[in-house]
Protein backbone atom coordinates (compact mmCIF):
# COMPACT_ATOMS: atom_id res chain seq x y z
CA UNK A 1 0.00 0.00 0.00
CA UNK A 2 1.16 3.50 -0.75
CA UNK A 3 -0.36 6.82 0.19
CA UNK A 4 -1.99 7.58 -3.16
CA UNK A 5 -5.71 7.11 -3.74
CA UNK A 6 -6.98 5.41 -6.90
CA UNK A 7 -7.54 8.58 -8.89
CA UNK A 8 -4.09 9.88 -7.94
CA UNK A 9 -2.57 6.58 -9.08
CA UNK A 10 -4.32 6.92 -12.43
CA UNK A 11 -3.16 10.50 -12.82
CA UNK A 12 0.40 9.48 -11.94
CA UNK A 13 0.35 6.74 -14.58
CA UNK A 14 -0.89 9.14 -17.20
CA UNK A 15 1.88 11.55 -16.29
CA UNK A 16 4.53 8.79 -16.40
CA UNK A 17 3.32 7.74 -19.86
CA UNK A 18 4.20 11.26 -21.01
CA UNK A 19 7.53 11.22 -19.21
CA UNK A 20 9.08 12.97 -16.23
CA UNK A 21 9.23 16.76 -16.34
CA UNK A 22 12.81 17.82 -17.08
CA UNK A 23 13.12 19.91 -13.93
CA UNK A 24 15.00 19.41 -10.69
CA UNK A 25 13.01 17.16 -8.35
CA UNK A 26 10.62 15.93 -11.04
CA UNK A 27 8.59 13.82 -8.60
CA UNK A 28 7.92 16.83 -6.40
CA UNK A 29 6.63 18.63 -9.46
CA UNK A 30 4.26 15.73 -10.23
CA UNK A 31 3.28 15.41 -6.55
CA UNK A 32 2.22 19.05 -6.43
CA UNK A 33 -0.08 18.49 -9.40
CA UNK A 34 -1.59 15.40 -7.75
CA UNK A 35 -1.94 17.03 -4.36
CA UNK A 36 0.28 14.34 -2.83
CA UNK A 37 3.67 14.24 -1.17
CA UNK A 38 6.86 13.68 -3.12
CA UNK A 39 7.59 10.64 -0.98
CA UNK A 40 4.19 9.06 -1.69
CA UNK A 41 4.78 9.48 -5.45
CA UNK A 42 8.26 7.98 -5.22
CA UNK A 43 7.01 5.07 -3.12
CA UNK A 44 4.32 4.35 -5.72
CA UNK A 45 6.79 4.47 -8.62
CA UNK A 46 9.19 2.19 -6.78
CA UNK A 47 6.40 -0.24 -5.96
CA UNK A 48 5.28 -0.42 -9.59
CA UNK A 49 8.88 -0.90 -10.64
CA UNK A 50 9.29 -3.80 -8.20
CA UNK A 51 6.00 -5.34 -9.32
CA UNK A 52 7.19 -5.39 -12.93
CA UNK A 53 4.81 -2.82 -14.39
CA UNK A 54 7.72 -1.33 -16.34
CA UNK A 55 9.93 -3.03 -18.91
CA UNK A 56 12.46 -0.31 -18.42
CA UNK A 57 12.58 3.18 -16.96
CA UNK A 58 14.87 5.68 -18.58
CA UNK A 59 15.63 7.61 -21.74
CA UNK A 60 13.34 6.72 -24.63
CA UNK A 61 14.95 7.89 -27.88
CA UNK A 62 13.66 8.37 -31.40
CA UNK A 63 16.08 6.18 -33.33
CA UNK A 64 15.41 8.05 -36.60
CA UNK A 65 16.69 11.29 -35.11
CA UNK A 66 19.91 9.46 -34.20
CA UNK A 67 20.54 8.51 -37.81
CA UNK A 68 19.06 5.01 -37.62
CA UNK A 69 16.84 5.45 -40.63
CA UNK A 70 17.04 1.99 -42.12
CA UNK A 71 14.49 0.13 -40.02
CA UNK A 72 13.33 -3.24 -41.19
CA UNK A 73 10.67 -5.58 -39.91
CA UNK A 74 11.65 -9.13 -40.79
CA UNK A 75 8.66 -11.46 -40.87
CA UNK A 76 8.91 -15.23 -41.24
CA UNK A 77 6.52 -18.15 -41.60
CA UNK A 78 7.96 -20.71 -39.20
CA UNK A 79 6.28 -24.09 -38.56
CA UNK A 80 4.45 -23.93 -35.20
CA UNK A 81 6.55 -26.64 -33.59
CA UNK A 82 9.78 -24.77 -34.36
CA UNK A 83 8.78 -21.17 -33.74
CA UNK A 84 9.82 -20.99 -30.07
CA UNK A 85 13.28 -22.42 -30.69
CA UNK A 86 13.91 -20.14 -33.65
CA UNK A 87 12.49 -17.13 -31.82
CA UNK A 88 14.91 -17.72 -28.95
CA UNK A 89 17.78 -18.13 -31.38
CA UNK A 90 17.05 -14.95 -33.32
CA UNK A 91 16.45 -12.91 -30.18
CA UNK A 92 20.09 -13.27 -29.21
CA UNK A 93 21.41 -12.58 -32.71
CA UNK A 94 23.33 -9.32 -33.17
CA UNK A 95 21.29 -6.39 -34.44
CA UNK A 96 17.87 -7.84 -33.56
CA UNK A 97 16.17 -5.33 -31.24
CA UNK A 98 12.79 -7.01 -30.86
CA UNK A 99 11.56 -10.51 -31.56
CA UNK A 100 7.89 -11.47 -31.16
CA UNK A 101 5.56 -14.29 -32.11
CA UNK A 102 2.22 -13.12 -33.51
CA UNK A 103 -0.73 -15.03 -35.03
CA UNK A 104 -1.01 -15.73 -38.76
CA UNK A 105 -4.11 -14.32 -40.48
CA UNK A 106 -4.69 -16.63 -43.40
CA UNK A 107 -5.06 -16.24 -46.29
CA UNK A 108 -3.89 -12.62 -46.08
CA UNK A 109 -0.96 -12.91 -43.71
CA UNK A 110 1.05 -16.14 -43.38
CA UNK A 111 3.89 -14.87 -41.13
CA UNK A 112 4.14 -15.67 -37.40
CA UNK A 113 7.59 -14.44 -36.30
CA UNK A 114 8.49 -10.73 -36.27
CA UNK A 115 11.96 -9.22 -35.75
CA UNK A 116 12.97 -5.56 -35.79
CA UNK A 117 16.38 -4.52 -37.08
CA UNK A 118 17.50 -0.89 -36.95
CA UNK A 119 20.52 0.38 -38.83
CA UNK A 120 21.99 3.40 -40.52
CA UNK A 121 21.99 2.13 -44.09
CA UNK A 122 19.47 0.05 -45.91
CA UNK A 123 21.96 -2.06 -47.85
CA UNK A 124 23.86 -2.91 -44.67
CA UNK A 125 20.67 -3.91 -42.84
CA UNK A 126 19.60 -6.06 -45.76
CA UNK A 127 22.99 -7.77 -46.00
CA UNK A 128 23.08 -8.29 -42.24
CA UNK A 129 19.67 -9.98 -42.26
CA UNK A 130 20.59 -12.18 -45.22
CA UNK A 131 23.68 -13.37 -43.34
CA UNK A 132 21.60 -14.12 -40.25
CA UNK A 133 19.04 -16.10 -42.24
CA UNK A 134 21.82 -18.12 -43.81
CA UNK A 135 23.60 -18.72 -40.54
CA UNK A 136 20.44 -20.03 -38.87
CA UNK A 137 19.39 -21.92 -42.03
CA UNK A 138 16.14 -19.98 -42.35
CA UNK A 139 16.66 -18.60 -45.85
CA UNK A 140 14.56 -21.39 -47.42
CA UNK A 141 11.50 -20.51 -45.29
CA UNK A 142 8.98 -17.92 -46.51
CA UNK A 143 9.99 -14.48 -45.26
CA UNK A 144 9.72 -10.79 -46.14
CA UNK A 145 11.66 -7.71 -45.23
CA UNK A 146 9.43 -4.68 -44.67
CA UNK A 147 11.49 -1.50 -44.49
CA UNK A 148 9.75 1.50 -43.00
CA UNK A 149 9.94 4.48 -45.31
CA UNK A 150 8.08 7.05 -43.26
CA UNK A 151 7.01 7.62 -39.64
CA UNK A 152 3.55 9.14 -39.34
CA UNK A 153 3.53 8.95 -35.55
CA UNK A 154 6.06 7.93 -32.91
CA UNK A 155 5.26 8.02 -29.23
CA UNK A 156 4.75 5.77 -26.25
CA UNK A 157 1.53 3.88 -25.61
CA UNK A 158 -1.31 5.40 -23.64
CA UNK A 159 -2.72 2.57 -21.55
CA UNK A 160 -4.40 4.51 -18.78
CA UNK A 161 -7.97 5.56 -19.57
CA UNK A 162 -8.58 9.28 -19.64
CA UNK A 163 -10.53 9.64 -16.42
CA UNK A 164 -11.66 12.49 -14.25
CA UNK A 165 -9.07 15.04 -13.23
CA UNK A 166 -7.35 14.04 -9.99
CA UNK A 167 -8.25 15.83 -6.82
CA UNK A 168 -6.01 18.48 -5.43
CA UNK B 1 21.35 15.60 -34.63
CA UNK B 2 25.02 15.38 -33.62
CA UNK B 3 25.54 13.98 -30.13
CA UNK B 4 28.14 15.38 -27.80
CA UNK B 5 30.03 13.19 -25.38
CA UNK B 6 27.61 13.66 -22.48
CA UNK B 7 24.56 12.88 -24.66
CA UNK B 8 26.18 9.66 -25.83
CA UNK B 9 26.97 8.60 -22.30
CA UNK B 10 23.46 9.43 -21.09
CA UNK B 11 21.87 7.43 -23.91
CA UNK B 12 24.20 4.49 -23.48
CA UNK B 13 23.81 4.31 -19.73
CA UNK B 14 20.28 5.37 -18.90
CA UNK B 15 17.88 3.77 -21.33
CA UNK B 16 17.33 0.80 -19.09
CA UNK B 17 17.23 2.06 -15.52
CA UNK B 18 17.22 5.61 -14.26
CA UNK B 19 17.97 6.05 -10.56
CA UNK B 20 14.50 6.03 -8.94
CA UNK B 21 14.99 8.73 -6.34
CA UNK B 22 13.91 12.30 -5.60
CA UNK B 23 16.86 13.79 -7.48
CA UNK B 24 17.54 11.47 -10.43
CA UNK B 25 19.47 14.03 -12.49
CA UNK B 26 21.73 14.73 -9.53
CA UNK B 27 22.34 11.00 -9.03
CA UNK B 28 23.17 10.61 -12.73
CA UNK B 29 25.46 13.63 -12.60
CA UNK B 30 27.39 12.09 -9.73
CA UNK B 31 27.77 8.81 -11.62
CA UNK B 32 28.95 10.63 -14.74
CA UNK B 33 31.14 13.17 -12.97
CA UNK B 34 29.33 16.33 -14.04
CA UNK B 35 26.74 18.69 -12.59
CA UNK B 36 22.97 18.27 -12.36
CA UNK B 37 22.57 21.40 -14.49
CA UNK B 38 24.68 19.82 -17.23
CA UNK B 39 22.56 16.65 -17.22
CA UNK B 40 19.31 18.62 -17.37
CA UNK B 41 20.63 20.94 -20.03
CA UNK B 42 21.74 17.96 -22.12
CA UNK B 43 18.37 16.19 -21.74
CA UNK B 44 16.51 19.36 -22.72
CA UNK B 45 18.68 19.75 -25.81
CA UNK B 46 18.03 16.13 -26.81
CA UNK B 47 14.34 16.79 -26.26
CA UNK B 48 14.36 19.97 -28.35
CA UNK B 49 16.42 18.23 -31.05
CA UNK B 50 13.78 15.51 -31.41
CA UNK B 51 16.10 12.74 -30.21
CA UNK B 52 14.34 12.22 -26.91
CA UNK B 53 10.79 10.92 -26.89
CA UNK B 54 10.63 11.18 -23.09
CA UNK B 55 12.34 10.09 -19.91
CA UNK B 56 10.22 7.60 -18.04
CA UNK B 57 8.88 4.08 -18.04
CA UNK B 58 8.18 1.84 -21.00
CA UNK B 59 5.21 -0.09 -19.67
CA UNK B 60 5.02 -3.85 -19.73
CA UNK B 61 2.10 -4.19 -22.15
CA UNK B 62 0.60 -7.27 -20.57
CA UNK B 63 0.52 -5.66 -17.12
CA UNK B 64 -0.31 -2.10 -18.10
CA UNK B 65 -3.23 -2.95 -20.38
CA UNK B 66 -3.61 -4.40 -23.85
CA UNK B 67 -1.82 -3.76 -27.12
CA UNK B 68 -1.78 -5.09 -30.64
CA UNK B 69 0.04 -4.54 -33.91
CA UNK B 70 -2.27 -3.55 -36.76
CA UNK B 71 -1.71 -3.41 -40.51
CA UNK B 72 -3.86 -1.87 -43.23
CA UNK B 73 -3.51 -2.33 -46.99
CA UNK B 74 -4.08 1.26 -48.09
CA UNK B 75 -4.40 2.18 -51.78
CA UNK B 76 -1.48 4.57 -52.48
CA UNK B 77 -3.74 7.45 -53.45
CA UNK B 78 -5.53 7.28 -50.06
CA UNK B 79 -2.39 7.00 -47.96
CA UNK B 80 -2.18 10.56 -46.61
CA UNK B 81 -5.86 10.66 -45.76
CA UNK B 82 -5.91 7.25 -44.03
CA UNK B 83 -2.64 7.85 -42.14
CA UNK B 84 -3.99 11.12 -40.81
CA UNK B 85 -7.29 9.53 -39.85
CA UNK B 86 -5.50 6.69 -38.03
CA UNK B 87 -3.17 9.12 -36.25
CA UNK B 88 -6.15 10.88 -34.71
CA UNK B 89 -6.98 7.89 -32.50
CA UNK B 90 -5.37 8.34 -29.08
CA UNK B 91 -4.91 4.53 -28.98
CA UNK B 92 -2.51 4.69 -31.94
CA UNK B 93 1.25 5.07 -31.61
CA UNK B 94 4.21 4.18 -33.82
CA UNK B 95 2.41 4.53 -37.12
CA UNK B 96 4.75 3.66 -40.02
CA UNK B 97 4.64 3.32 -43.76
CA UNK B 98 6.22 0.00 -44.81
CA UNK B 99 7.02 -1.57 -48.15
CA UNK B 100 4.30 -4.18 -48.63
CA UNK B 101 0.68 -4.40 -49.80
CA UNK B 102 -0.04 -4.07 -46.09
CA UNK B 103 1.66 -0.72 -46.02
CA UNK B 104 0.41 1.08 -42.92
CA UNK B 105 1.58 -0.44 -39.61
CA UNK B 106 0.70 0.88 -36.20
CA UNK B 107 0.44 -0.20 -32.58
CA UNK B 108 -2.80 0.17 -30.62
CA UNK B 109 -2.69 0.38 -26.84
CA UNK B 110 -5.56 0.68 -24.38
CA UNK B 111 -6.73 -0.30 -20.93
CA UNK B 112 -8.04 -3.70 -22.09
CA UNK B 113 -8.61 -5.91 -25.13
CA UNK B 114 -12.24 -4.81 -25.42
CA UNK B 115 -11.18 -1.20 -25.89
CA UNK B 116 -8.84 -2.29 -28.69
CA UNK B 117 -11.59 -4.26 -30.42
CA UNK B 118 -13.89 -1.25 -30.34
CA UNK B 119 -11.09 0.84 -31.82
CA UNK B 120 -10.40 -1.74 -34.55
CA UNK B 121 -14.07 -1.80 -35.51
CA UNK B 122 -14.13 1.96 -35.61
CA UNK B 123 -11.03 2.09 -37.82
CA UNK B 124 -12.54 -0.46 -40.19
CA UNK B 125 -15.74 1.55 -40.34
CA UNK B 126 -14.08 4.92 -40.88
CA UNK B 127 -11.49 3.74 -43.44
CA UNK B 128 -13.48 0.99 -45.18
CA UNK B 129 -10.33 -1.18 -44.89
CA UNK B 130 -10.10 -4.48 -43.01
CA UNK B 131 -7.32 -4.30 -40.41
CA UNK B 132 -4.97 -7.19 -39.66
CA UNK B 133 -5.04 -7.61 -35.88
CA UNK B 134 -1.73 -9.15 -34.74
CA UNK B 135 -1.50 -9.23 -30.93
CA UNK B 136 1.73 -10.51 -29.46
CA UNK B 137 1.62 -14.21 -28.61
CA UNK B 138 5.07 -14.45 -27.11
CA UNK B 139 8.05 -12.13 -26.68
CA UNK B 140 11.48 -13.64 -27.26
CA UNK B 141 13.21 -10.32 -26.97
CA UNK B 142 11.55 -7.18 -25.65
CA UNK B 143 12.50 -3.55 -25.95
CA UNK B 144 15.54 -3.02 -23.74
CA UNK B 145 16.57 0.27 -25.22
CA UNK B 146 18.61 1.02 -28.23
CA UNK B 147 22.34 0.37 -28.68
CA UNK B 148 24.26 3.24 -30.26
CA UNK B 149 27.02 0.90 -31.35
CA UNK B 150 26.68 -2.63 -32.66
CA UNK B 151 24.04 -1.81 -35.29
CA UNK B 152 24.41 -2.70 -38.96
Amino acid sequence: MTGLCASQQLALRRQLERGLPLTTRPYRHIAEQLGASEQAVLDQVNQWNTEGLFRRFGLVVHHRALGFRANAMLVLDIPDQAVDAIGEQLSSAPGINLCYQRPRRLPHWPFNLFCMVHGRERAAVQAHIERLLERYELDHLPHRLLFSTRAFKQRGGRFTPAAEVAHG
Amino acid sequence: MQLNDLSQRLIERYQHQLPLCAEPWQAMAEELGCSEAEVLDCLRRLDDGGVLSRVGPVFEHSRAGASTLVALAVPPERLEQVAELVNRYPEVNHNYLREHDYNLWFVLTGPDRQALERCLEDIQHSTGLAPLDLPMRRAYRIDLGFPLEDAP
